[in-house]
């Protein structure tokens, strides 16, 4: 009765993750003005990031499925 | 079918894909050699593509710039995807700009979309504003209708599940050990359709130990433990004879099991000693024979859209995910803290807007989802699912002041006079404490008069307000 993998990414829970580029990354702080520690974090350990293989210091975009607007998007640092 | 569009320039009309998306697929269509004459794209390419036929034929005619100043479906698309509104808002209004396509000019159009985005703008938050004191009296008013019926219980069939405020406290306190964690399990095409087929699994899942299905007796006569199974349970649940056997001799112990005539089971020890018997006694009816440790019961229950779905008291997302049948993108919990440790934190936020939002609901309360989401964000703003408390988001508060004012007076004042802590003022609690205004919606700005300005001024008035002495041409206003 045992399947072998299932992966998370699939789940209906989890929006999509993507690992920003450099050249997005510093777009995206110059457009809001911030430095990249202002922005909210997720964890190295965080299964979607282990799934992904983001490093500690990437930006990454988060594409939320949203209520009110339809889709958002939002970013995260990825921290130790 | 193949239609030619007569093109300009090569880059003009790569210009004109690209405004609506199309230069992908059509791009590679536009040969040096062919242009600037025309070029030619079969249908079925532009179908490819996904579009909608006529959406299509109206983007080559469009291209073919003929009948100017008609309204195209393309020019709506173009017009409104090319805005600053938001998804739901765009398709909201690409349909009704459709419907009146006809009665349209292009002039109109602009206009339209523009006031459009003007009302979009306004009904946006102002910056400044303290949407968290809003989220919190909108959340918190509700929440007194509904601690009349503290601990209410809905029950699914038999299945009770902590709803109301009890759930809400829990979920905000990011509590990891719930009152009653349970889960949805959804369950793949043939598992949801054929009831038996969803009991079986349901039996998969959940735990059976040997006390549930058969009968134990001790007998210090021959020092051992007798088990007769029962042969209706052990067929209900789908379990063989010897699957017990074999888990009852992996449970060490130096067990000797004997299976006797009238197929009941002889269980001995090789050290044999009274209280040996009675501890050997408990480990065999304490043994697990089936299903997931921790799901104490499953419930199979048929829903009109989704056909059979299990529920489950108790909760272990990670080991019912890998079970085959079991619909691993759809199966949830209540358990936030379990789905942020598999799922990550991104889903733990939803969980927390969804779980909310459907106990709110389940109570006949209407609160704006956005107030939620703030809460789920702040929550889960470091990467992990924290409490709005004393030792989640209000512990983490720079200010002295506002700590102390929210649980815990003393303590915190305390450690902040041991460290020499230091109050900026910025937050709303503070200021209300030592009496200034609070830096929120217009106390947050200051004016600055531009020197402009204010030359304009001392003009006019002479020297009376000049001569204040900063000297630097700007004065301040409060």
């Amino acid at each position: 009765m045992k399947k072998g993998k299932f992966s998370i990414l699939e789940h209906e829970l989890v929006p999509k993750h993507e690992i920003l580029e450099e050249r997005e990354a510093a777009a995206l702080l110059d457009k809001y003005k911030l430095q990249k520690e202002q922005l909210p974090k997720i964890k190295k350990s965080d299964p979607v990031i282990k799934e992904i293989k983001a490093e500690v210091g990437d930006v990454v975009r988060i594409t939320r499925r949203s209520r009110t607007a339809g889709k958002s998007l939002s970013y995260r640092l990825v921290i130790e | 079918m193949e239609l030619k569009i007569v093109a300009g320039e090569k880059e003009e009309v790569t210009e004109e894909l690209k405004k609506v998306g199309l230069e992908e697929g059509i791009a590679e269509h536009i040969k040096e050699d062919f242009l600037p004459a025309e070029l030619t794209v079969t249908f079925e390419d532009l179908l490819e593509i996904p579009l909608e036929e006529a959406y299509a034929e109206d983007i080559i005619l469009m291209l073919g710039r003929e009948e100017k100043g008609e309204v195209k479906l393309g020019d709506i698309e173009l017009k409104v995807n090319k805005s600053e509104l938001s998804d739901k808002i765009k398709d909201e209004l690409k349909k009704k700009l459709k419907v009146v396509r006809r009665k349209l000019t292009r002039e109109k159009l602009d206009d339209i979309v523009r006031k459009v985005v003007d009302k979009y703008e306004k009904a946006k938050v102002e910056p400044r504003e303290a949407v968290g004191i809003v989220a919190a009296q909108s959340i918190g008013e509700p929440g007194t209708q509904m601690t009349m019926r503290t601990f209410h219980y809905a029950g699914v069939g038999a299945l009770y599940i902590t709803l109301g405020l009890p759930r809400i406290i829990e979920i905000v306190d990011a509590r990891k050990k719930l009152s009653t964690p349970t889960m949805k399990i959804k369950l793949l095409e043939e598992y949801a359709v054929e009831r038996n087929k969803a009991e079986e699994l349901a039996m998969e899942i959940e735990e059976t130990r040997i006390r549930a299905i058969g009968k134990i007796e001790v007998s210090a006569a021959d020092m051992s433990v007798w088990l007769s199974l029962n042969e209706k349970r052990l067929e209900e649940r789908y379990i063989k004879r010897e699957e017990v056997e074999e888990k009852i001799r992996g449970i060490g112990m130096d067990v000797l099991v004997e299976v006797m005539e009238d197929r009941e089971l002889r269980i001995q020890r090789k050290k044999q000693s009274y209280h040996e018997l009675l501890r050997l006694e408990e480990k065999v009816s304490n043994t697990l024979v089936k299903g997931i440790e921790g799901i104490r019961r499953v419930l199979v229950r048929r829903e009109p859209s989704e056909g059979y779905v299990l529920y489950t008291e108790g909760s272990e997302l990670k080991k019912v995910l890998r079970i085959e049948g079991v619909d691993s993108t759809r199966t949830t919990t209540n358990n936030i803290a379990e789905i942020a440790e598999i799922l990550g934190i991104e889903a733990a936020r939803n969980a927390i807007i969804e779980e909310m939002m459907s106990t709110l609901e389940e109570q006949g309360l209407d609160v704006d989802a956005r107030h939620i989401t703030l809460i789920a964000d702040a929550m889960t703003m470091d990467g992990e699912v924290k409490q709005i408390g004393r030792h989640g988001i209000a512990g983490e508060k720079a200010s002295v002041l506002s700590r102390a004012a929210f649980e815990v007076t003393v303590d915190n004042l305390l450690e902040a006079a041991i460290y020499g802590e230091k109050d900026e003022l910025r937050g709303v609690t503070e200021n209300v404490i030592v009496g200034q205004p609070i830096k929120l919606g217009t106390g947050a700005v200051e004016l600055v008069m531009g020197s402009k300005y204010e030359n304009q001024t001392t003009k006019r008035q002479g020297a009376k307000i000049g001569g204040t002495g900063d000297g630097k041409g700007k004065k301040r206003v409060n």
